[in-house]
């Protein structure tokens, strides 16, 4: 039922509370302002590995997916993985694009720039918002779980179309700092610890909330499968057929 | 019967019933010619918006008339339990999508050249560049036609299906939309130089959505 022990769930969890804590007081006190956007930079500390987090859960949903079509691997445990980290990849997504539209009005001016990745970004939202909408459709649990990991390779096919169209009609988004192969060249050694301290901080939680969601939908599949079985049992019951042999007996002795 | 032969049955059947309820002709044309109407009310028809935008407002007019048309390429299949006849025929998946998706593309061509028409007459835009124009449409037609299909299937017989289709095309098929307007600005202004990458960019978008679809289609006409 659990992609995890318990036991190690719960520390998970604790340890993504105190990585956050640390990363809080890294990100706003001891990391220096940046020179030329002095505080508003510290919100790349959230925004970064908020975008790194939507890419990893998109990936393990595109993963999970194909797992799941693949006769070989095919198991309930890829649908519910696939849902569950398609799901905190919106969550982050959403998180990546409103802290870069808070980052953006300082520094650039405006809420919002028709920039290739901002672009990408919200393509990239929309299209697991529409994953998650068609994983809502009631049906039954083997029917749906094909139709999603279907939908889901197909949105990630289209991934890097999106990225490479929107990439050509216009670019103006700061070049990457980091994932530069003169690793760290250009920024501040503090700086640079806060912010990969942050990526693991947010995988941390990442992982911990990826299990928890994958607990929640186990448990949602069995809730509805026991509403079945009662709801059978009471139509039975109610249409005055043949009861389980146990239910008969308690009615004759009554 | 061979591949070809089967997805031209099932075009052929699409097309005659579009040909018999004339649903396309009477609702699906006039709505893309409303839509140039509304675009012309949104904007100030007087300070030549319209002739500078008109690529845009032409594909966006496309994309909403393959809404439509998906949607009527499936409900078809929704009466009589013709999708359960389409699953017994003994037809091949990927000829029953070809068929689908060639019968939807013959649709949208027909679309397309109304509201080309339309953008001449009603915006004043001279067309530049046959060549990449007529390219860039066809991929992007055949593209459309191609993953519109795939998600008809994906969300035929359920219930909240004409809801749910705009919500899962849209952002799929965003790509097609920009490079077509884009081919398109590039043909009309004649620096067809310009268009040809974004020919080539709509030329992947279907051959690999029409590869997806020929994969996916019979599995998934099983499950829904």
């Amino acid at each position: 039922m659990t992609l995890l022990n318990p036991r190690v769930s719960r520390i998970l969890g604790w340890a993504a509370l105190a990585a956050l804590a640390v990363l809080a007081v890294f990100g706003l006190w001891v990391a220096p302002p940046d020179r030329v956007q002095s505080d508003a930079q510290r919100l790349m500390y959230l925004h970064v590995p908020s975008a790194w987090i939507a890419y990893l859960a998109f990936g393990i949903t595109a993963m999970a997916s194909a797992l799941y079509l693949w006769r070989r691997t095919r198991s309930p445990v890829w649908d519910r993985l696939a849902a569950s980290s398609a799901e905190l990849g919106v969550l982050f997504t959403g998180l990546t694009l409103v802290l870069g539209s808070l980052w953006g009005r300082p520094v650039w001016g405006v809420w919002w720039a028709w920039d290739a990745r901002l672009v990408t970004t919200a393509v990239l939202f929309f299209l697991y918002v529409g994953y998650l909408a068609l994983r809502r459709v009631p049906a039954p649990i083997e029917a749906r779980a094909k139709r999603s990991a279907i939908a889901a390779l197909v949105a990630f096919a289209d991934v890097p179309i999106v990225h490479f169209s929107v990439d050509w009609w216009r670019t103006l988004h700061q070049q990457a700092t980091v994932f530069t192969p003169s690793l760290n060249a250009h920024i501040h050694g503090v700086m640079a610890f806060t912010l990969w301290w942050g990526v693991v901080a947010f995988t941390i939680l990442f992982v911990y909330l990826l299990d928890r969601r994958y607990r929640l939908e186990a448990l949602e599949e069995d809730l509805e499968a026991r509403e079945l079985t009662l709801a059978i049992e009471e139509r039975v019951q109610g249409a005055g057929l043949t009861a389980p042999p146990e239910h008969v007996e308690v009615g004759a002795r009554g | 019967m061979n591949l070809i032969q089967e997805a031209l049955l099932v075009a052929g059947k699409d097309l005659r019933i579009e040909a018999r309820s004339r649903v396309t002709t009477q609702q699906v044309l006039p709505f893309g010619l409303i839509v140039l109407l509304l675009f012309a009310f949104a904007l100030d028809p007087d300070r030549g918006v319209l002739s500078r935008v008109a690529p845009g407002l032409f594909w966006v007019a496309v994309l909403l008339g393959t809404l439509l048309s998906i949607g009527r390429a499936f409900a078809i299949e929704a009466e009589n339990g013709a999708l359960d006849g389409l699953r017994l025929s003994g037809l091949d998946g990927s000829a029953l999508f070809l068929g689908k998706a060639g019968a939807v593309a013959v649709q949208l061509v027909a679309l397309e050249v109304l509201l080309t028409a339309g953008v001449v007459v009603l915006f004043n835009v001279g067309l530049g560049g046959i060549a990449p124009l007529v390219l860039a449409t066809i991929a992007a037609t055949v593209g459309l036609a191609a993953v519109g299909t795939l998600y008809g299937v994906l969300s035929a017989g359920l219930r909240v299906r004409e809801t749910l289709l705009p919500v899962l095309l849209l952002p799929v098929v965003a790509p097609v939309l920009l490079g077509a307007s884009r081919a398109w600005e590039a043909a009309i202004d004649g620096a067809s130089g310009d268009a040809w990458p974004w020919v080539a960019l709509l030329g992947i978008f279907a051959v690999l959505f029409t590869g997806i679809g020929m994969l996916v289609f019979g599995p998934l006409l099983e499950e829904s």
